[in-house]
């Protein structure tokens, strides 16, 4: 039997966890390649439907990265998807799908490092979970 | 295409127009007619059809299926010409950007193991039991709408009625969506699934009666179940039917209080033609006062199966509420948690008339039992 391979979807922002990827890139640091990073505008825009879906379509972990608190590019896009990510919290519990498997981080353009980090921290919970509804449809 | 129309006897169709005339959507939505649809189905246009993005726009309320004087079935149509452009590829534009049919079809995994049962702790409820109460997305809704309407209320207090009356009833621990949603906007694979884990799980539990407070809950079960459950002989019924008939047996009895009006939701009026026992509970608790459409004329919530949510529905919902305040009530009363969200949703947000105008206290049949139950 092979490794369980998790896919780690990450929603990323524009002005700040896209960039402090890719300073993680251009920074030669390594991370594990089970990530999928969609740039969005802003962490605010990124709706709960969004990480459902993912989920809904097999994706083992979904991570939304945004600027910190009091930083968004937008002002307040970031407490958006705060209050949304608790919503989020409730719906996953009521469904009886492990709440560690989404995630919300604050990671600015200059934190590569706690980019790269992040995503090791998260794939190896996310190995440690295991796939998604057991791996069975 | 054409067993669509030979199913929903669409070819009967004499071009009148009255199902036009009596759509409440075609009314706001100068591209929407339910008449065009018909027309262009049988010239054969499917391509047409399924990449009109009004398709998506019909309530299925059935009240042009009322007026049809050829007894088109209109919404089975729309429901077959969804399914259609579905296979085909093109989706519905759902409302919470498709949030709810995501949870549906992540509640089609087999190995699910839901956490829904908090709402239920201090009431008395079983695993198996003669009666069992299908509780629907209600713990869904909870998550979603607790900023303005508390949806679990419903299945708290319908317990509670059930409880009083003297009936422990089984709650599914994962039990999953009725698929109504997900069957009305054309995705009849996934709703295949969710009906087959679900039907096993009313079989196992022992119920001979399934109790549920959602009219489409209740329409799926009894009608799109119907091949699933036919030999088992369980019996469906909504929570007004089963109020209704307790009050005839039991003596269970109401306080009387206020001038309430009723909302007939589609699915349980024009679908099921339930439109005297939820009158009766009424009676019961106070004075019942009609609004001007009401039973079969009932206007609309303005959205179903979270397809369509636009500023034509909320026009709907504000004008229902005018409607209801008019007649002088203290309490709308409906029996459909999604009507309760919906007209719920229309105040709370910001509306295109005067507060006064739709400031009407709106509760669900089953919230307003509970609390007027007599000896409680």
């Amino acid at each position: 039997m092979t490794e369980f391979d998790p896919r780690i979807i990450a929603f990323c922002c524009n002005w700040c966890s896209y960039v402090g990827a890719d300073l993680a890139g251009t920074s030669r640091l390594q991370y594990p390649h089970n990530v999928r990073i969609i740039r969005t505008m802003c962490s605010g825009q990124v709706f709960p439907s969004y990480i459902l879906k993912a989920l809904e379509l097999g994706a083992d972990g979904v991570m939304i990265a945004g600027c910190h608190i009091g930083d968004c590019h937008y002002v307040s896009g970031n407490k958006k998807a705060e209050e949304r990510f608790r919503m989020l919290l409730g719906i996953m519990k009521t469904l009886g799908l492990d709440a560690r498997r989404i995630r919300l981080e604050w990671i600015s353009a200059s934190e590569g490092v706690k980019f790269a980090n992040t995503i090791k921290e998260f794939a190896r919970e996310i190995k440690e979970l295991g796939p998604r509804n057991g791996g069975k449809e | 295409m054409k067993q669509i129309i030979r199913n929903t006897k669409a070819y009967y169709c004499v071009e009148c127009g009255k199902c036009t005339g009596s759509c409440p959507v075609a009314r706001g939505n100068e591209f929407f007619s339910p008449r065009l649809i018909v027309e262009r189905a049988l010239s054969g246009m499917k391509q047409d059809i399924e990449g009109d993005r009004e398709l998506w726009a019909c309530l299925t309320c059935e009240a042009c299926s009322k007026k049809c004087p050829s007894t088109v079935k209109y919404s089975e149509f729309i429901r077959g010409m969804r399914k259609m452009a579905f296979d085909s590829g093109f989706t519905s534009r759902c409302s919470q950007g498709g949030l709810l049919h995501s949870i549906q079809r992540i509640h089609s995994i087999k190995d699910l193991v839901q956490d829904r049962l908090d709402w239920a702790k201090d009431l008395k409820t079983s695993k198996k039991g003669e009666v069992l109460y299908f509780t629907g997305c209600l713990p869904y809704f909870e998550n979603l709408f607790s900023a303005f309407v508390s949806p679990i209320e419903i299945a708290k207090s319908t317990v509670k009625i059930l409880n009083f009356a003297g009936i422990v009833p089984a709650i599914l621990q994962n039990e999953r969506c009725c698929g109504h949603d997900l069957l009305w906007t054309g995705d009849s694979e996934t709703f295949q699934k969710l009906a087959r884990l679900n039907t096993e799980m009313i079989k196992e539990s022992g119920a001979s009666r399934v109790v549920t407070s959602c009219p489409e809950c209740l329409r799926t079960l009894k009608l799109d179940y119907a091949d699933l459950l036919e030999s088992t002989g369980i019996e469906i019924m909504h929570i007004s039917e089963l109020i209704s008939s307790l009050m005839k047996n039991n003596g269970i009895k109401f306080n009387r209080s206020g001038i309430m009006t009723y909302h007939d939701p589609c699915r349980l009026g024009r679908h099921l033609g339930i439109y005297d026992a939820p009158r009766d509970v009424i009676k019961s608790m106070g004075e019942l006062v009609e609004m001007g459409n009401h039973m079969a004329e009932s206007s609309c919530c303005g959205v179903s199966a979270w397809a369509t949510c636009e500023s034509m529905s909320k026009q709907m919902q504000v004008n229902r509420l005018i409607e209801a305040k008019s007649t002088g009530s203290d309490t709308l009363i409906t029996s459909c948690p999604k009507c309760l969200i919906h007209l719920k949703c229309a105040v709370h947000n910001q509306i295109p008339v005067e507060k006064e105008k739709v400031d009407i206290r709106i509760e669900d049949l089953a919230v307003a039992a509970g609390k007027a139950l007599a000896g409680d």
